[in-house]
């Protein structure tokens, strides 16, 4: 397989995505001070979400390799999201 | 002679494990959304005891520690060894800090007689109890996985200073970033689900 073919990622790149995230988690420790019950839950881990979305695509390279990785990774995102839909619906439910 | 050498493939199986490790660990946070569940005013009221300043403060460390690590990836590749390994340097730096506040933390709870099999944390009842199991135990695996991490990218730097890594020959060098990233990662979901959610 190809060994040398790289993408070289500007610095600048990852201190934008740096900052970008920081601000995220300032903006996710603000939003939880206000207790509003289960919408600063949802908040507080659709921003959790986000910013692993960002640390996937630019600091593990998801954007720039092979796109089999990014399939792989949707692939175990989507088996955990499965699991834990189907534990709640058991606890939800029973 | 030129030696076989398949990337591509090492990244590959690099990825498998972190694979393994992501679920490993939604295994624990499914676990904690159970019991939080199920306990809910006990884990509320235990929440509140974690110092989120502190737990900021190590997210900001965590992110800017894979920030540098990016960084040293795309050095190597301009040839910049002395930059490569000041990033690295920084990495490292960042990741023995965050251990340094988890120490502190830890031992500012365990001086309050917090931690596991604990006479007061039982006084407190059986949610907090799980509350604080959980906490030792994901926060704990999660600090092992910075001392794995730490070790690895210290490989890393030796093989720098040894041109055992170089621009065309860097698999290595990624594949501890990619580790380094996983336990980023980890703390992203940890952060909130321990420290914010009271």
């Amino acid at each position: 397989m190809e060994n040398s073919s790289h993408h070289i990622v500007p610095y600048r790149v990852y201190l934008i995505i740096l900052a970008i995230l920081i601000l995220m988690t300032g903006i996710s420790v603000a939003v939880t001070q206000i207790d509003l019950g289960v919408i600063t839950i949802a908040v507080a881990l659709l921003l959790a979400t986000v910013k692993s979305a960002f640390v996937l695509i630019y600091f593990m390279h998801l954007k720039f390799d092979n796109r089999m990785f990014s399939i792989m990774a949707v692939g175990v995102f989507l088996m955990i999201g499965v699991v834990i839909f189907v534990t709640f619906l058991d606890y939800l439910f029973r | 002679m030129e030696v076989h050498r398949d990337d591509e493939g090492s990244k590959i199986g690099m990825w498998l494990f972190l694979f393994t490790e992501m679920v490993l660990f939604s295994g624990l946070f499914i676990v904690y959304s159970v019991y939080r569940y199920l306990n809910r005013e006990a884990f509320h009221q235990a929440a509140a005891h974690l110092d989120v300043a502190l737990g900021t403060i190590n997210t900001i460390i965590l992110l800017a520690s894979s920030a540098t690590i990016a960084m040293s990836i795309s050095a190597i590749q301009y040839q910049k060894k002395k930059q490569a390994l000041a990033l690295l340097t920084a990495t490292v730096v960042l990741g023995l800090v965050f251990l340094v506040n988890k120490y502190f933390e830890w031992g500012e709870k365990i001086g309050h007689g917090i931690y596991p099999g604990s006479e007061t944390l039982a006084s407190y009842g059986h949610g907090d109890v799980l509350f604080f199991g959980l906490y030792y135990f994901m926060t704990g695996l999660h600090a092992l996985h910075i001392v794995i991490g730490l070790v690895f990218i210290g490989f890393v730097i030796w093989y720098i200073a040894k041109d055992r890594i170089t621009h065309d020959n860097f698999s290595v060098h990624e594949n501890s970033g990619l580790y380094w990233h996983l336990v980023d990662l980890i703390w992203i979901f940890l952060f909130p689900l321990f420290y914010l959610i009271t």
